[in-house]
């Protein structure tokens, strides 16, 4: 049953960011708790992807995009080749890298090799997923463009009528940003409902709590108003991301609003709020301390 | 000299018919860019995008990953200032083949600074992966397309709209410089509209016995070096540019650095606008203001040769005169 490899591999998201978090003494792991669900939904049941045509283990930084550097590659080979039935799927949050590259190891398109190789010199797994890091295909690291360059590719699909969707998975920070809001009012103008937007509300962003940093007030309102097909779910209920993600709305774009625990998973957490952002240890014991209470959490989570 | 009313018009329609990749965007500016007969003829590879720079850039990207050559047509002030970030890491980076099609370079507008694209060059050149390019006559503006087109990445040009003069009788070449006239005393190298100013100082000079060698510019990234060294080799009394453009990261600067890396101990006087924004005035007005027009050029050349030539206003003669307020377009709209 589809639900349970889901929960295999969203657990596995947790447990392997985890591992890296205590590694690396820090990591983004409220990233992992809030969107490791729906993340893993998305690869094992939603998305309609081909097999990875990327070499397991990731390969070396082969320099930049340009006319004279045939070597240059992107990460897309990970989500399979393109073909016009088959989705595509583009991260807007870079940020969210070590979260996607947990989810790549867990449903086997990249070998674990590939997380150990994080954000090591000469690599190309980034800490800020680059255009060339795994699961990548367009550089995200600035915020709110993902959405846009998914759209002109979701345009671009519409006029060769290929029938596969265009995933992209937002963060609501990126709701701030007014270039979301004018992808938006294209998006609608020229419907793109062939466009499938899935948006981590987790309600945090790099200062803290998005109410006390700048208050996004109702999204689903302010989505509707601009044209967007909103489904509210529980970013954690995996079957209602699931049925959410089969609808195709006649006109507007899907967006699915997963409202989400950035401590999800690994409750110690909760006494870390409101940083949440980036996880990090002031010393030696508080390592130790979360370290105990979340592996313990993680332990019996599949039993 | 033959005056070509809006030859960009023509010019799009020509090199896009066949080309069923290529693709229109505006930013509500369309008729302004001279594509609102394209939009007619071609509504279904027209696409208008309003006022969303930021979105529009990011979404070219998206467009051109799947085979579509879009061509992003607004002023060119807002095709880098307010997208900046969106033309570096949806475009620029990424290579893409987008072409960002610039109206109303520089002082070629009434619009003031808002409206002036004063700084273009020098941003852009610094941008890896973009290719610069530059229309000086309605000739280049007929021909630009196709070499902008076979530019395997990202392209910006600087087109110029309305009445625009013939000079050339030969198509835009990609990293060629035109060679209008050679002689030994003094080096000119201009580019978009301060060409037609530098052939009219030309003239004058040459009939005061002085020798120029005057270089024209349409591509201004990648540069030409290895011409502007052939040409530079035996010139006597040194090197003037000339750019409806900042003196700051232009063409002057490009020549700097080519004069410096190459241990050529030649004088180089850079003229353009001298790290000032302009303001809202005509063209010729703010030519001669900012120091941009023939009279400025003489004057430099005199200050290289360190002689009084006698040229004035009435020797630079044939003045082209401006028809902003008949039958083209007032600058701004």
């Amino acid at each position: 049953m589809w639900q349970n490899e889901v929960k295999r591999v969203a657990l596995g998201i947790r447990r392997r960011v985890f591992e890296h978090t205590i590694k690396n003494k820090g990591g983004y792991l409220s990233q992992a708790c809030s969107a490791a669900d729906f993340l893993a939904t998305l690869y094992v049941k939603t998305l309609k992807l081909g097999p990875s045509i990327a070499p397991p283990i990731p390969k070396p930084f082969a320099g930049s995009p340009s006319a004279n550097n045939p070597d240059s590659f992107t990460g897309a080979g990970y989500h399979g080749a393109k073909a016009p039935e088959l989705d595509r799927f583009f991260i807007s949050p870079a940020h969210y890298a070590l979260v996607i590259y947990a989810a790549l190891v867990e449903i086997g398109r990249m070998a674990p090799e590939g997380l150990e190789m994080f954000n090591q010199d000469g690599g190309s797994v980034e800490m800020i997923g680059a255009e060339h890091s795994p699961g990548m295909e367009v550089t995200t690291g600035s915020l709110a463009q993902g959405l846009s360059m998914a759209a002109g590719v979701a345009l671009a699909r519409k006029l060769k009528q290929e029938p596969g969707r265009v995933w992209v998975f937002l963060s609501d920070g990126e709701l701030q940003e007014g270039q979301t809001w004018e992808a938006f009012q294209a998006i609608r103008h020229y419907n793109l409902n062939n466009l499938a937007i899935i948006i981590d509300l987790n309600e945090q962003q790099c200062d803290g709590a998005m109410a006390e940093v700048l208050d996004l007030g109702n999204a689903a309102e302010k989505l509707i108003a601009f044209g967007a097909y909103v489904m509210e779910v529980d970013g954690h209920d995996i079957e209602a991301v699931q049925k959410a993600g089969e609808i195709r709305p006649s006109k507007g774009a899907l967006v699915i609003l997963a409202k989400t625990n950035p401590c999800q998973g690994m409750d110690y957490l909760e006494q870390r709020r409101p940083k949440l952002h980036y996880v990090r240890f002031q010393s030696q014991q508080q390592a130790q301390t979360l370290e105990a209470a979340v592996r313990k959490q993680l332990e019996f989570s599949d039993r | 000299m033959n005056i070509v009313t809006k030859p960009y018009v023509n010019a799009f329609l020509n090199f896009a018919r066949d080309k069923p990749e290529v693709l229109c965007l505006t930013a509500d500016l369309t008729s302004s860019c001279e594509v609102d007969q394209f939009r007619e003829q071609y509504p279904t590879r027209f696409f208008s995008m309003g006022m969303t720079e930021q979105h529009t850039l990011s979404f070219c990207g998206g467009l051109a990953m799947e085979g579509f050559r879009p061509f992003f047509h607004t002023f060119s002030v807002f095709l880098y200032r307010r997208p900046y970030d969106q033309l570096i890491n949806s475009i620029a980076y990424s290579n893409r083949q987008v072409r960002l099609m610039g109206f109303l370079p520089g002082i070629t507008t009434p619009g003031g600074i808002t409206h002036q694209a004063i700084e273009d060059i020098a941003v852009l050149r610094s941008v890896p992966n973009m290719t610069l390019l530059e229309t000086g006559d309605a000739t280049e503006v007929e021909t630009v397309l196709e070499v902008a087109d076979a530019v395997s990445g990202p392209v910006y040009v600087r087109v110029l709209r309305g009445l625009v003069p013939r000079l050339f009788e030969t198509p835009f070449r990609f990293n060629q410089l035109r060679t209008l006239s050679e002689g030994q005393d003094v080096l000119v190298l201009s580019a978009g509209i301060t060409t037609e100013e530098a052939m009219r100082a030309s003239k004058a000079l040459a009939a005061a016995g002085i020798g120029v060698t005057h270089l024209h510019a349409s591509t201004l990234k990648p540069f030409a070096k290895q011409q502007f060294l052939d040409a530079v080799a035996d010139i006597k009394h040194g090197i003037v540019t000339i750019e409806n453009h900042t003196v700051v990261g232009g063409l002057g600067s490009i020549i700097a650095e080519i004069l410096a890396e190459e241990g050529i101990g030649k004088k180089l006087i850079r003229l353009g606008l001298q790290d000032t924004f302009a303001h809202g005035a005509s063209r010729p007005y703010l030519m001669k203001k900012y120091g941009l027009d023939a009279m400025a050029l003489v004057a430099a050349i005199e200050q290289l040769l360190n002689q009084s030539l006698g040229i004035t206003e009435n020797n630079l003669s044939a003045v082209r005169l401006e028809e902003v307020h008949s039958v083209a377009k007032a600058e701004a709209l």
